[in-house]
């Protein structure tokens, strides 16, 4: 689904920034990706939805190599990886309910009912008015959520999705992503926040993985 | 494959447009640019079509008609001019040859010398109008005839004073489809400039379009279909306001330079194409425009 084989990445060619990374992301699996602020997590998630170009080794992504896809290939594979960003990535002029349909609407495929669902999925049918702006950090991550799951992707990407939220709400979160596992979904979520892999452990099999001196390394017994 | 892409760029797509936010200042400025360039274009295109016209018409003159011109005491005049309309008879490439009268010589000389000079008391020339026919005449061959049987006729075939005002119209005409490129250019470099202001402004969006797997078309479409759009008022409204402005130039004598400027028959359709070509102008910039910032992103 998604591989990475002795995958580096350095900005503008400097000091690498990852380096060695080897990873298989199975369908159906639930990852953690932890490290602290700057390892990398970013970066990592970044490669995984070609967005960045490993600077060495490869990155396949549902089998392709991005260095060599063309545009529209990138735009195509990006409809099968649902991505939650840490700072949500609204368009500010939209209502939520037309950020959520973006995915659909840049397809070319019509809005139906499926949006009120998932706008009810995530709590947010009485918000599906209003603006970005107008939301809490909460009610934005979970919009953000619904955008990701919006074309029903294979993969869902998750980065610092409880960041700026508090307590209750990054558990809601955390629930919402855990039913899309359990859905079939393979997950990805890049977090500082070590209580929230703990509370996820009861609910899901995960594997818990750390940027650690640039490198990537297996963290579940630790934590 | 380039029609799919010209469906999706020019179509109407609500979608499209939506996710786009509306940039109103460089709406106003497109379609302003559009419209005063448009408005000079139908001046340029008037100048090419009636400075050609001129030339034509001068250069037609000019092949076909020849002066001949009697200079002789005024005991010989009459028999001069008989000879020389003899000689005229025998011909090849004449096809008609004529004294002008007294009157229609004094009618020609009356702007110059006015109504109230006897002109039968000055040694005037006589004069031969000669209409050549379609295959021409010999002009050296008629000289020489001409210098034997009446040593009193010139041949002026009119090119010495004709022949740089045709070369004048012509370049006159080429400095109008010169200046219609120029201005076309300039229209691309402005909708450029504008296109390139509104995708800036879009960096953003632009760039959540990508991830959420926008391809390159639907993205660049929202941009290119706002800008030919506008491409496309602006040059009507310019178009409009310059045919307007053509229609009302004070209108002259036949022949007139300046007074002649404008379009005649068929030739009024010539400016209906100045709007499709500006929103093709647009069209083209925008797209090159749009393909090229997202180009930069991945």
């Amino acid at each position: 689904m998604i591989e990475l084989r002795d995958t580096s990445y350095s900005y503008r060619g400097g000091e690498p920034l990852l380096q060695g990374m080897t990873l298989q992301v199975v369908p159906g699996s639930f990852h953690f990706l932890t490290g602290p602020s700057g390892a990398g997590k970013s970066t990592l998630l970044k490669l995984m939805y070609a967005e960045l170009q490993a600077t060495g080794g490869s990155v396949k992504l549902f089998g392709q190599d991005p260095r060599v896809m063309d545009r529209n290939a990138v735009a195509d594979v990006r409809t099968r990886i649902g991505v939650v960003h840490q700072d949500c990535q609204f368009l500010d002029h939209l209502s939520i309910a037309d950020n959520v349909a973006l995915p659909l609407m840049v397809q070319g495929k019509p809005v139906g009912s499926d949006l009120h669902d998932l706008l009810a999925w995530v709590d947010l049918s009485d918000r599906m008015h209003a603006f970005p702006p107008e939301l809490s950090g909460g009610e934005r991550q979970r919009a953000a959520l619904a955008r990701a799951v919006t074309l029903s992707p294979d993969v869902i990407l998750a980065d610092e999705p409880t960041g700026n939220i508090d307590w209750d709400m990054s558990q809601r979160v955390l629930q919402l992503l855990v039913e899309l596992n359990k859905m079939g979904k393979t997950v990805m979520v890049a977090t500082h926040d070590i209580a929230l892999i703990r509370a996820a452990k009861p609910q899901v099999s995960t594997r818990i993985l750390r940027i650690s001196n640039k490198r990537l390394q297996s963290a579940g017994a630790e934590l | 494959m380039i029609a799919d892409t010209l469906r999706l760029m020019i179509a109407p797509n609500k979608a499209s447009d939506t996710v786009v936010p509306p940039t109103g200042f460089t709406a106003r400025l497109t379609v302003f640019a559009a419209g005063a360039m448009a408005f000079l274009a139908v001046f340029a295109l008037a100048l090419s079509v009636s400075t050609g016209r001129l030339a034509d018409r001068w250069e037609a003159e000019l092949n076909s008609s020849v002066t001949i011109r009697i200079s002789a005491p005024a005991d010989q005049v009459e028999a001069q001019t008989s000879a020389v309309l003899k000689v005229l008879d025998q011909t090849a490439g004449v096809a008609s040859a004529r004294a002008l009268e007294p009157d229609e010589q004094r009618a020609l000389l009356a702007p110059w010398f006015g109504p109230d000079v006897p002109l039968e008391e000055l040694p005037l020339p006589r004069l031969v109008d000669v209409l050549q026919g379609p295959e021409g005449l010999d002009a050296a061959g008629l000289r020489l005839r001409l210098a034997a049987e009446a040593p009193g006729a010139v041949l002026d075939d009119h090119s010495r004073w004709r022949a740089p005002l045709v070369d004048a119209a012509r370049a006159l005409r080429m400095l109008g489809w010169i200046a219609l490129g120029l201005i076309g250019i300039t229209t691309a470099a402005m909708i450029t400039l504008a296109a390139n202001a509104a995708l800036a402004a879009n960096a953003q969006v632009i760039r959540v379009l990508r991830l959420v797997g926008a391809r390159d078309t639907f993205i660049a479409g929202a941009f290119v279909r706002r800008f030919t759009l506008r491409g496309l008022i602006g040059a009507a409204a310019g178009t409009a306001a310059g045919i307007v402005a053509v229609i009302l130039l004070p209108n002259g004598a036949e022949g007139g330079f300046l007074t002649g400027l404008g379009f005649e028959g068929l030739g009024w359709l010539s400016p209906v194409l100045i709007p499709p070509l500006g929103a093709i102008v647009a069209f083209v910039a925008t797209r090159a425009a749009a393909l090229r910032t997202l180009s930069g992103l991945r």
